[in-house]
């Protein structure tokens, strides 16, 4: 039985068993995010979706919807902290959009642009880590990992590898390879896996190439990530069903 | 020797610097970059010493070590805000070399060439009638109030209205090619990403004709502001240098690829159409305590005879012809002025600059009429090599891009000579001459002073690309007494050695 509920004042229709995200992005609504990925089991680690039901916070992409509920999603206090994530977000790294190859159809810069980041504004930590080129087609530049677990989830949940795992904890996680090395070249990754085609920054990449489309015609030049996003291919797809 | 008999090579270091009166210049305005001249007066206000300084560090052939070597095009272009083409375009060459490219495809190339001419137009440009017109125009003892683009746009308008058109369409010309007009991303491995549409050509022809009509009248200003006080401007920071350059197969002017080319002060061959990528064995650089900038030369002159000077200067007085008919014409009349020798007058650089202006108008021109330029033929790949070096003619000289990557593709070495780099030591002669013509023995005025700037600004010199050398750097500290004696002295040399004394 489909039932309906209230974002920002506008109604959404939903299925039993659709998430917030779900329903939000079926009915083409935008609700900023960056660890999610329709295609793959939701994981609310970014926090970016947060959005709040009824009154109380609630990650968006792992709560089911609920008839008559009442979802604020772009109010200044969700945005500010969708902001405030962000930035901690281009501190952590090392995320140089004037020289990567992923500027213009990067989610991270999207997002943030739509969220209206501006600038940093915390310290950056510049950390040390590594550019790991050893495998023939594909590069990471761990630099630039937001730890969103995408590439983890496809390697394990469609390419059945389980090349990629998040070690560590707290400020202390990071990427880790399963290989006898740790490198990338020994490991059972391929170019044509889905865990190379999922990363929504500019960490795992095609080698050898970059910059291959001109600038005003990347994926975020002319739409901003709302229209253009997988929020566009969740209603294609959608309408192609 | 200078008019009054100073030795200016005596003027690098002083011989005793204690007590002596230390004038600074800081920072050196109407130049790209930061920069500092120090100069030390005795009690009579002859000049002892006096040295430009670059005073910010950038480091960049240090910190793309690790780095992707397909990054390199865009990510080594951020030197530089007024040529980053320029960097894009040497990072694009060297590049095509690591994927083994010799030959672009027809569209790359001249879509390069045109992204490049588009990049030198622009560039002197903004350096003839934004930085130096003012000296030029008004004198250099102009109020300082007065004598900078604000004045000029006050009693020239029409002029600076023409500066900054021809500076807009150069920048039209980038953003066409490379995307953006400051920090495009069009050249790739192997050749480009887009060609040029027909749409945007058409848009680029409607004011060619316009842009040459501007580009001869800026060459006609900077002519007349030559010759007219043409005995003071001719001796003005003059040096006699060798000049070096890259030039096509067959001598023509070529600002996107050739052959390395160098004349003794004379005009006398030294070396012609050496293959660039074997930079290293005609070019060493020497790096002196008291500068971030290094000092290369000729490496068969030896550091102290084998200076050389890059930049319009050197590639208008190196070329035997320039291809298009208006600037050959200019460039005839430019080489009568030395009677058959090399123009070394320092100021001559801006009359060479818009004889390059007029050139880069005419080619932009021919580029765009040519059907290559709306090809689809982007990109062609080859086998993989481990070395690329790159060289180019940017707007202020020879520019060297060296990579080296490792099996994975990442860069393990970079070596960037830059343009400014190459006129470093011509430039600390040309303040020298002029301290020790118009200086010395005299109370310093600001005028005087800007006299000083006049000559850097000649060069059009880009500092903020110019500064490398980390870890190589050497460094002196002096302990100084209130006198001025030097009491202590600790020192690290070019090879990282710590010593005393």
């Amino acid at each position: 039985m489909s039932g309906q509920f209230i974002i920002d004042h506008k109604p959404v229709p939903f299925e039993p068993g659709q998430t917030i995200m779900d329903a939000a992005m079926a009915a083409g609504i935008y609700i900023p995010h960056l660890c999610h990925n329709p295609e793959f089991h939701p994981h609310a680690s970014c926090k970016l979706c947060t959005v709040k039901i009824n009154g109380r916070p609630a990650s968006a992409c792992t709560t089911q919807a609920a008839e008559g509920a009442v979802v604020e999603s772009e109010t200044d206090e969700l945005m500010d902290d969708r902001r405030i994530l962000l930035k901690m977000l281009f501190v952590e790294g090392n995320h140089v959009c004037p020289a990567c190859e992923k500027s213009g159809r990067c989610q991270l810069q999207a997002v943030a642009y739509y969220c209206n980041m501006l600038a940093p504004e915390f310290t950056h930590f510049y950390p040390q880590r590594d550019v790991d080129a050893s495998h023939p087609d594909m590069v990471i530049d761990f630099n630039r990992c937001i730890l969103c677990n995408l590439c983890v989830r496809a390697s394990r949940d469609v390419d059945g590898k389980d090349v990629f795992a998040i070690s560590g904890r707290g400020i202390g996680s990071h990427l880790i390879i399963s290989s006898p090395s740790g490198r990338l070249g020994d490991s059972a990754f391929d170019a044509e896996d889905k865990a190379a085609q999922v990363c929504p920054v500019g960490a795992i990449m095609l080698k050898h190439q970059g910059y291959d489309v001109p600038i005003g015609q990347r994926l975020y030049d002319q739409e901003p990530v709302s229209v253009v996003g997988d929020v566009a291919k969740y209603v294609v797809k959608k309408h192609d069903q | 020797m200078t008019k009054n008999n100073t030795d200016i090579e005596d003027l690098e270091t002083a011989q005793d610097p204690a007590g002596l009166r230390r004038v600074e210049i800081e920072p050196v305005t109407r130049v790209e970059g930061h920069g500092k001249v120090t100069l030390l007066l005795d009690e009579d206000n002859q000049v002892k010493q006096a040295r430009l300084h670059i005073t910010e560090f950038r480091g960049f052939e240090k910190f793309i070590q690790g780095r992707p070597y397909w990054e390199m095009p865009v990510l080594v272009q951020r030197l530089c805000g007024i040529c980053p083409v320029s960097h894009h375009l040497a990072a694009a060459k060297a590049v095509d070399q690591l994927v083994g490219v010799e030959q672009l495809t027809p569209t790359a190339e001249k879509v390069r060439r045109l992204m490049h001419l588009g990049q030198v137009l622009q560039s002197h440009a903004l350096h003839f009638f934004h930085l130096s017109s003012p000296d030029l125009l008004f004198g250099y003892d102009d109020a300082v109030a007065h004598r900078n683009i604000i004045g000029v746009l006050a009693d020239h308008p029409d002029l600076a209205k023409q500066g900054v058109l021809l500076r807009k369409y150069g920048q039209e010309v980038i953003r066409v090619t490379a995307g953006k007009r400051v920090h495009g991303n069009s050249a790739i491995p192997g050749g480009v990403n887009k060609a040029v549409s027909p749409e945007e050509r058409d848009y680029l022809l409607g004011d060619i004709e316009q842009i040459i009509q501007w580009g001869q009248g800026a060459l006609a200003l900077a002519k007349k502001l030559i010759f007219q006080e043409l005995e003071y401007n001719r001796n003005f920071a003059l040096i006699d240098t060798n000049m070096l350059s890259i030039c096509r197969e067959d001598g023509a002017l070529d600002l996107y690829h050739g052959g390395l080319r160098a004349r003794t002060p004379d005009g006398t061959l030294i070396f012609d159409q050496v293959d660039y990528r074997n930079y290293g064995d005609y070019i060493h650089e020497q790096v002196k305590s008291w500068s971030y900038m290094k000092f290369p030369y000729l490496r068969s002159l030896g550091q102290s005879d084998g200076s050389y000077r890059v930049g319009p200067l050197a590639r208008i007085n190196n070329c035997d012809y320039i291809d298009t008919p208006l600037a050959e014409a200019a460039r005839v009349e430019f080489r009568a002025f030395a009677d058959g020798g090399l123009v070394q007058s320092t100021l001559a650089y801006h009359w060479a600059r818009m004889v390059e202006l007029l050139y880069c108008a005419e080619g932009i021109k021919r580029l765009l009429l040519d059907p290559d330029i709306t090809g689809t033929e982007l990109k062609v790949r080859g086998e993989m090599r481990n070395k690329g070096v790159g060289v180019i003619e940017a707007p202020r000289g020879t520019l060297f891009h060296h990579y080296e990557i490792d099996d994975d593709g990442l860069v393990t070495r970079a070596n960037l000579i830059v343009s400014t780099t190459n006129n470093n030591r011509a430039m600390n002669q040309s303040i020298r001459q002029v301290a020790a013509d118009y200086l010395n023995g005299r109370e310093l005025t600001e005028p005087m002073l800007n006299q000083i700037e006049v000559a850097i600004r000649a060069y059009d010199p880009c500092l903020s690309c110019a500064t490398h050398a980390l870890g190589k750097m050497p460094l002196e500290l002096e302990l100084v007494d209130a006198d001025g004696a030097v009491v202590d002295r600790i020192y690290k040399n070019g090879r990282g050695e710590v010593g005393e004394g």
